[in-house]
């Protein structure tokens, strides 16, 4: 088991008023699948992404990733996850504007001290991943926004990481490029990786072969695909 | 924290450099002020201990000067300074007499003209030089002897002859390639006869020590009977007995001049130490003020620094995010912007270097100081100004350290 949640709670704040963002989410995702996170804005599924990415903790239960218990980790603990076992894909790419796509493909192989030629090596076999080594040395406002996204796919997969969690990778792009993009995570997927996809369009849902919904801070219900 | 990731700052800071020229410079002003007058002041202070104090050195450990008022004075002089009785030759003869440990002693009255002293031969003008009446203990006195021809004799200060000896400038000026002795020179339009002429001294600050003529005091008495203080000047038998030779001739003049027991000194005497001690005093003032100014540069410039690394922070904020979210831990980051900012503000000491440097250089253009400054300073001031972005460094980057991924990543 690769993700196991129990009765995750996260509870925000806002002045006297308490906001349930996720109440008692249990949730298992085996090592290898292809899941999706569907739900309207404002059902919680970005707070359960945070999560699950290891960038915010839960207010009460458990989260073992990989049977680490995360959910009781410090900051520079759940950095350390983050940088081994999670490779992130936003849904607004999120690169570096001021360094180049190898540079941003290496990123994540600075934080753990990786040495400079494995480094560029790395990034170049993440990037051909992609199809984008004739981009290396391009900027990210060189590049379309389909390449930009390949990019971030690429810093994602260069650690060779436990799992890629893709929040609205779609969001920013044409619906044809969307699904190129869909396209190479399918093929990820087919190469071992397990996936998570937070989205709430049911077309890029449907890639998955598991989608998860979410309403009011809670699962509603799950669609397996049937092989 | 890796070589790389120091390398890596540096290289993102020298681009947030290049990117924002004019916002560096200004952010980096202050270090830069601070630094070049650090450097600059110190190769002034440099040439000035080259020059003056070997100058200084130069005039001997052992002779000491007595006259009315101190030789270096700050301020208008007082009541009691103003009612000062005149040094005369007969406090010299006095002192030649009457105090054993003076091994030679000598007047002096210097001359100054309305518009320069004119000194001729046929068409040849010395430029300007000072006209100097003396005794003939002049020579030993300071240590510098007639080179050609002779000194005076009792005999030329008992008769007022009218013959003088020529400083080396003055010598070159008036008699190029002849021989000066026994040629008749003309001294603010009175006749004089060369006996001799002087051997050359070393420079002071630059400036020639040989552009003068003397005479004997009785002929000066007489020719310029208006200018009557002279100062003293006096050589202990032997170096150790200077402070005893002080002594003595303090005792003397006092009661020559009647000076009540509970009254301090009417005259002043000192020697090369306290030349010394004054040059020390005002090298300590020119360091203080540099202290200040430096200081002061520094401090602005680090808020400086502080300001704009605040701003970058937040205009990267978003990078922050991302930085974090593939794996940059709190320290991470915090060493990135400790870094820029020590890069920042390296620059700016580098720039206050190469202008203290600079200004340094133009001051030995156009004085005669030897400015110059030792890679010590250099040292010092790029560690100052690297210091400073750390030190005002520390809270920009501590805030970005602490800065929440998942805000950050939201960040527009």
């Amino acid at each position: 088991m690769l993700i196991r949640t129990q009765d995750l709670w996260k509870i925000y704040e806002m002045g006297r008023e308490k906001v349930n963002a996720l109440r008692e989410v249990s949730l298992e995702i085996e090592k290898g699948e292809y899941a999706a996170i569907m739900g309207p804005s404002g059902s919680g599924k970005s707070t359960l992404m945070n999560l699950i990415g290891c960038l915010d903790t839960p207010t009460k239960g458990d989260y073992y990733l990989n049977d680490k218990l995360v959910s009781q980790m410090n900051d520079d603990e759940l950095a350390r996850i983050r940088n081994k076992e999670i490779g992130f894909v936003f849904q607004t790419f999120n690169l570096l504007a001021r360094a180049t796509a190898a540079h941003n493909v290496e990123l994540p192989l600075v934080y753990n001290g990786t040495e400079s030629e494995v480094r560029k090596r790395k990034a170049r076999e993440a990037l051909k991943m992609v199809d984008l080594e004739d981009r290396a040395t391009h900027k990210p406002n060189e590049l379309s926004g389909g390449e930009r996204q390949r990019v971030a796919l690429a810093r994602a997969l260069v650690n060779n990481p436990a799992l890629i969690l893709a929040d609205e990778p779609t969001g920013n792009l044409d619906t044809k490029t969307g699904h190129e993009i869909m396209n190479i995570f399918k093929k990820l997927h087919r190469q071992g990786n397990t996936l998570i996809i937070v989205t709430h369009e049911h077309d890029i849902a449907t890639y998955a072969d598991r989608i998860i919904y979410i309403r009011d801070g809670a699962i509603e219900k799950e669609e397996r695909k049937k092989n | 924290m890796t070589v790389f990731e120091v390398k890596e700052g540096i290289s993102l800071a020298l681009t947030a450099v290049r990117t924002h020229k004019m916002r560096s410079f200004l952010t980096v002003l202050g270090v830069l002020i601070g630094v070049a007058s650090v450097i600059g002041m110190v190769s002034i202070i440099t040439g000035l201990n080259n020059s003056m104090a070997e100058q200084i050195e130069s005039l001997g450990s052992n002779v000491i000067y007595i006259s009315q008022y101190e030789m270096v004075h700050f301020g208008g002089l007082s009541a009691e300074e103003r009612r000062r009785k005149d040094i005369t030759a007969e406090h010299a003869e006095a002192i030649g007499e009457y105090c054993p440990s003076v091994g030679a002693v000598s007047p002096e009255n210097h001359y100054w003209a309305r518009g320069g002293n004119q000194v001729k031969y046929k068409d040849n003008k010395a430029n300007r030089p000072a006209v100097v009446g003396v005794w003939p203990d002049y020579e030993i006195v300071n240590n510098c002897f007639a080179v050609e021809g002779r000194f005076f004799t009792e005999g030329n200060i008992n008769f007022r002859a009218t013959v003088t000896i020529l400083g080396n400038d003055v010598k070159e000026a008036l008699f190029p390639n002849l021989d000066p002795i026994g040629k008749q020179v003309r001294i603010n339009g009175k006749k004089f006869t060369v006996v001799g002429v002087m051997e050359k001294k070393p420079k002071f600050l630059g400036e020639s020590q040989d552009n003068y003529v003397l005479i004997p005091l009785s002929t000066y008495k007489r020719t310029y009977p208006e200018d009557k203080a002279l100062t003293l000047l006096a050589r202990p038998v032997s170096p150790e007995l200077t402070d005893k030779a002080i002594d003595e001739i303090t005792q003397l003049l006092r009661r020559m001049r009647g000076v009540p027991y509970d009254k301090p000194d009417d005259f002043a005497i000192s020697t090369q130490e306290d030349l010394m001690d004054m040059y020390k005093r005002i090298t300590g003032a020119i360091y203080l003020v540099m202290v200040v100014i430096s200081s002061i540069g520094l401090l602005v410039g680090g808020v400086g620094v502080m300001n704009i690394m605040l701003v970058s922070v937040t205009e990267r904020t978003r990078e922050i995010g991302i930085r974090k979210a593939v794996g940059a831990r709190k320290r991470n980051i915090l060493w990135q912007f400790l870094i820029e900012a020590m890069t920042l503000s390296g620059s700016g000491g580098l720039l206050g270097i190469v202008i203290g440097l600079l200004l340094g250089e133009f001051v030995g253009a156009v004085t005669p100081l030897a400015a110059g400054v030792s890679v010590f300073w250099i040292i010092l001031g790029f560690s100052f100004s690297v210091s400073v972005g750390l030190v005002f460094g520390i809270y920009p980057a501590y805030r970005a350290a602490r800065l929440d991924p998942i805000v950050s990543l939201r960040y527009e």
